[in-house]
Order: C-alpha cells, then structure tokens, then sequence
C-alpha cells in the first residue's frame, strides 16, 4: 500500500500537524518508503497466531478503588504555557 | 591525586569507603571534567553542579557516619527523557520547552535513595527517536571517538547518544539510558561502552517521558559490565505507579561477575549472519565464538527464523505507540505553544513547530496505521509477527540455551550527515530491535577495534529476568576483549 498527497494531508489533520503543500510532497515519498519497507510482513502466514498482547505473561494488577493521590492543582497546571485559577487556558471551543 | 574520573564505579565505591577521597573531590573531579569536555561534545544539556555539590556533601555525611548506601557518591549523568524534578525535562525535544517536572521518575529516585549524585541531563535523539542523536532539539552529541588519524566528528549512536558519549569520555561515572529499539545497546557499541537493556517490566517507566509503551525499557550506560550489574540492581524496582513493573526479587547483580560459564550453552543465530554486513563484524563474532568455547561454554547453532521481519514489524508497532503518546503535546498542559485563530489552529501549529521531522514522520506513520480501514492490514498483524518473534526465543530457551551470541550493531560509527534515507538509519536496529520485540534483556560488550580503529560491540540476548547471566557471560567477553578507550582525549580543553 502506498499513500498519495491527499492522503497525508488527511493523516496531518488527524495527527493535528501543519503541514504545508511542500512538506506534504516530501512526507509522501518518505512514508512510501517506509510502508515500502514495513511491507516484506506480507510473506509472514499469521494465520491462526494470536496477537501479542504483552512480553510478559502476567495477570493484570489492580488497585483498590479509592483515592490515592491528589490535592495539588496548582502543580498540575504549573507547566501550562497560559493557567488562570488552577485552570488550563484555551482558545475559545464553545460559541 | 590521580585523575579521580578514570575510576570504574566499582573502584570508586571502594576508595571512598577507605577515605582516599571525598565524594566532594570525586564530584568535583567529573564537573571539571564536564567544563573543560562538554563543549566539544555537546553530550550535557544541562548541567546541574548546585545540585552535585548538595548531593555530595550529603554522601561526604553518610560515609562519615558509616551509614554508606551502595551507589553512596557516585556522580551519575541523566538522559533527558527521566523526569527529575525542577530539572529540565524535555526528552531533548522543543515541544516541552521550559517543562520543569513536580515530580521524579521512579529511577533517578531509586538511584537518589541509594546514594547516587546527579551531575545533569544528557543529550538524547528528540523523544529517543533516533540512531544517531541527529534529531535533538539541543544539536548533534560528538563521539569521542574518532577514526585513526582523522578529526573528522563522528555519531555516537542514538537514541542515547549523550549518555554514551559522556560515559566513553569520563564526563561521569555511568549514565541512565533508554533502549526501544536499541538505543542503549547501539550507542554502548559505538562508543566502547557497555549498557543494558533489561527484561520489560524489570524497570519502572513511571516518570520516563513515554515513546513506545510496550517496547520501552530503563537500563543503564558504563565503562564496565560490573558497573552495569551494581547500577541496575539500584534502578530495577517494582512500583505501583506502573502496573507493567513486575514483581519479583531483583537480585545482588554483582555475584554473578566471576562465575564460571562452563557447561552454559551458547545459542547462535543463524539469520543474524545477513548480506552487506561488514567482514569485520562477522571475524568478530567469530572471535566472541572463541572466547566462550575457551571458557568452557558450548557453542550451538540455533534458529530464530523471524529475525528479518522484527524491525518492519517495529517500525509499525512503535510509530503507532508513538502516534498515541505524543497526542498529549498539544500547547495546552505544558511546553510550547504556538497560537492559532481557534483551539485546532493552535494545536497544529504547536505541533508544527515543536516537533523535528524525525518524530512528525513517526507520528504520521503511526495515525496512517491506526486510522480506519488500515487497523488490521497494519497494527494487528505486526503485534501477530511479534508473536512469532518472542514464539522464536522461546524454542530457544526450552532447548536448553542460556544465551544468545550476536554482533551488536551491523557497523562501527559514521560521520553525522552520513545516512539521510530514513530506512537506512533504521537499519543500525536489526540486531538489538528483537530483544524489545519479545521482551527479553539484551546487553552490548565492547569486544574489539575495526580497521580506523573504532570500537565494535558484541550483543547478548537472554532469559526474561535472567540478566544476571548476561552479566556472567558478559564479564567473561570484557575479561577476553579487554577494555576500550579513545587514543588521545582531543575533547578536553
């Protein structure tokens, strides 16, 4: 499979990238090299193998469900680029 | 005085519990070191001598009052990519400009709690993506390496390039380091260093700026493999932050150094005997070969069949790891933030200008792979050949084989600017990224010198959990090799 320009100008809006006309050219024939690559997987038979889920078989731990940590907000958001009152400021989402 | 910076950790540990020196004078010693060095290397992008010195006084104390703990002095450098609390942070990536963390990463404190002093944070490729610390927001990192009779610069591998570099120059005793594909086994080879990349789940990941989640691992960078055994029983822990960390005893390292490796058997892969890889790097393995036979280990060919699909496999799997993790920079909870008409202008903007082309394309690769449609085809049937790929070392172990023998790396340094088509840089990964792939622990030893006279690294492969006879063997290779340090220190002012 390769990916032509409109392709990649789609997956740069859905990775929330700017991408202009020029880096949308040069991205295409890199990533076609890439998925060129990724595509020798194609002679692997995979039938019946199951996907890896983890390298190391383990049961999944839990906690108990309770709080554990918290009470800092102004810790939170004190490497925010723009904070007001132990919030996260954004540009206007709602009109 | 000698030159304090030359001392393994292991030696340096036991002359300051004899008083020869202070862990002031040996701090001391490396900030020197890192003054006069640093320059021409770039491996430091931080340097945090106000911090060393507390630390060190606060060992100078503990010694003082016979309360040493194991890494008690001991002046470590730190990868960008562990959070260290009001220290820079950034996984050397300009998306994180200014992040200062509230909180430490389970390692770096692991290593504080046992008495380890920090002397700043280490160039890394941006957000470890990278074989040649090449794609740092912070410039290239310069191996102290060079070819013999030549100036010309050289990489030192990546993504823990800085790491590797300032452990080869005695710019600190050891450094913490990161391996998703290889990043501390191809740059240890590089630049005549040892490093480890234990079992997944051996480390904790929590504080460690996330790249590939099921792929990522914490280990350590020395001079010695002995070095590497006492650092990583310091690191290794199980954490409740990190439901991955697994809980089973971390074991004294050091006791497997010096044990006999008779009677071990010694798997060698025939798929990683590939076309174009250098006639240098086949002789010496071959002489690796030797060396464990000569030590009375029995030498077995073996076959991992999936050895050639696990780096296209790796190279979905982790982009589309990536693709996920690196959603969270988006100008709004910390780093850099590029302005736009409204909320999504911002984020692209943001992400246009923070991160560098290596991580856009990794960040592409993998929504291209995730998106709708393209699920299938892609993610899950690289996640199916990983299967086959740990399937392939688990035959190997229930044979009876307690180690893998393989070449590290499928060359020695290059020059930056070298290698510019993307796939051919991956390449540097084939022999480390299966180890990551299934998980298991992977170690690269400095065991000889190419014909300009730079170093070359053998790989062992092990058991989960079993990297203390990765330190065995290992021990035996470093015994038989010998150590491997730059001609002439060019770098110092």
């Amino acid at each position: 499979m390769s990916v032509d320009l409109n392709t990649v100008k789609r997956v740069a809006g859905l990775a929330r990238i700017k991408v202009d006309d020029a880096q949308a050219e040069k991205m295409t024939g890199e990533l076609n090299t890439i998925l060129g690559f990724v595509e020798q997987l194609d002679e692997v038979n995979v039938d019946g193998v199951e996907p890896m889920t983890s390298v190391v078989e383990t049961t999944m731990k839990k906690r108990a469900d309770g709080q554990s940590d918290g009470g800092y907000a102004d810790k939170i958001v004190s490497n925010a680029p723009v904070h007001e009152d132990n919030f996260f400021t954004v540009p206007k989402v709602v009109e | 005085m000698t030159d304090l910076t030359k001392l393994t950790i292991a030696e340096a540990r036991d002359k300051l519990a004899a008083r020869d020196f202070t862990a002031t004078e040996l701090t001391e010693s490396y900030l020197g070191a890192i003054e006069s060095g640093n320059e021409a290397l770039n491996a430091y992008i931080a340097v945090t001598g106000d911090i060393a010195r507390e630390q060190a006084k606060a060992s100078d104390a503990k010694i003082a009052a016979g309360e040493a703990r194991p890494l008690e002095g001991i002046p470590l450098g730190i990868k960008d990519l562990y959070a260290t609390k009001g220290v820079h942070t950034q996984a050397c990536s300009h998306i994180l400009d200014g992040f200062k963390p509230e909180y430490e990463s389970t390692v770096t404190q692991n290593l504080f709690d046992d008495g380890a002093v920090m002397l700043g944070k280490l160039n890394m490729d941006e957000f470890a993506m990278g074989s040649s610390n090449e794609t740092s927001f912070y410039g290239d990192v310069v191996n102290p390496w060079r070819r013999n009779g030549t100036e010309t610069a050289l990489v030192p591998g990546g993504s823990s390039g800085g790491s590797a570099s300032a452990v080869a120059a005695h710019l600190c005793a050891a450094a913490t380091a990161s391996d998703t594909g290889g990043s501390i086994r191809q740059p240890a080879a590089l630049t005549g260093t040892v490093g480890i990349k234990p079992t997944y789940g051996r480390c904790s990941r929590w504080g460690m700026v996330a790249f590939a989640s099921s792929l990522d691992q914490a280990g350590p960078i020395g001079r010695t493999v002995r070095d590497n055994a006492i650092l990583l029983k310091s690191m290794a822990s199980v954490d409740a932050k990190d439901t991955t960390s697994v809980d089973a005893p971390v074991p004294n390292y050091e006791d497997f150094i010096g044990k006999s490796i008779k009677g071990m058997k010694i798997g060698i892969p025939k798929e990683y005997h590939m076309d174009g890889i250098p006639e240098e790097i086949e002789a010496l393995w071959q002489q690796g070969i030797a060396w464990l036979k000569e030590a009375g280990a029995e030498i077995v060919e073996i076959s991992l069949p999936h050895t050639k699909y696990a780096l296209p496999a790796y190279y979905i799997v982790a982009p589309a790891e990536a693709s996920s993790n690196l959603a969270r920079y988006d100008g709004v909870r910390y780093g850099l933030r590029v302005p736009g008409n409204d909320i999504v202008e911002m984020y692209e903007n943001t992400r246009a200008a923070g991160f560098g082309d290596e991580v856009k394309r990794r960040v592409m690769i993998g929504t291209y792979v995730l998106s709708a449609g393209y699920y299938d085809a892609y993610y899950l049937k690289a996640q199916k050949v990983r299967t086959l790929i740990k399937q392939d070392f688990d035959n190997a172990w229930a044979d009876g084989v307690d180690a893998i023998l393989t070449p590290t790396t499928p060359d020695a340094a290059f020059a930056p600017g070298e290698i510019t088509d993307p796939v051919t840089m991956y390449m540097n990964d084939v022999f480390t990224v299966t180890a990551n792939m299934a998980g298991v622990p992977g170690m690269s030893i400095p065991a000889g010198l190419n014909k300009d006279g730079l170093p070359l690294g053998l790989q062992l492969i092990g058991k989960p959990f079993d990297e203390g006879t990765l330190f065995q063997v290992g021990e035996v290779i470093e015994q038989a090799a010998g150590r491997f340090e730059p001609s002439a220190n060019w770098w110092s002012k």
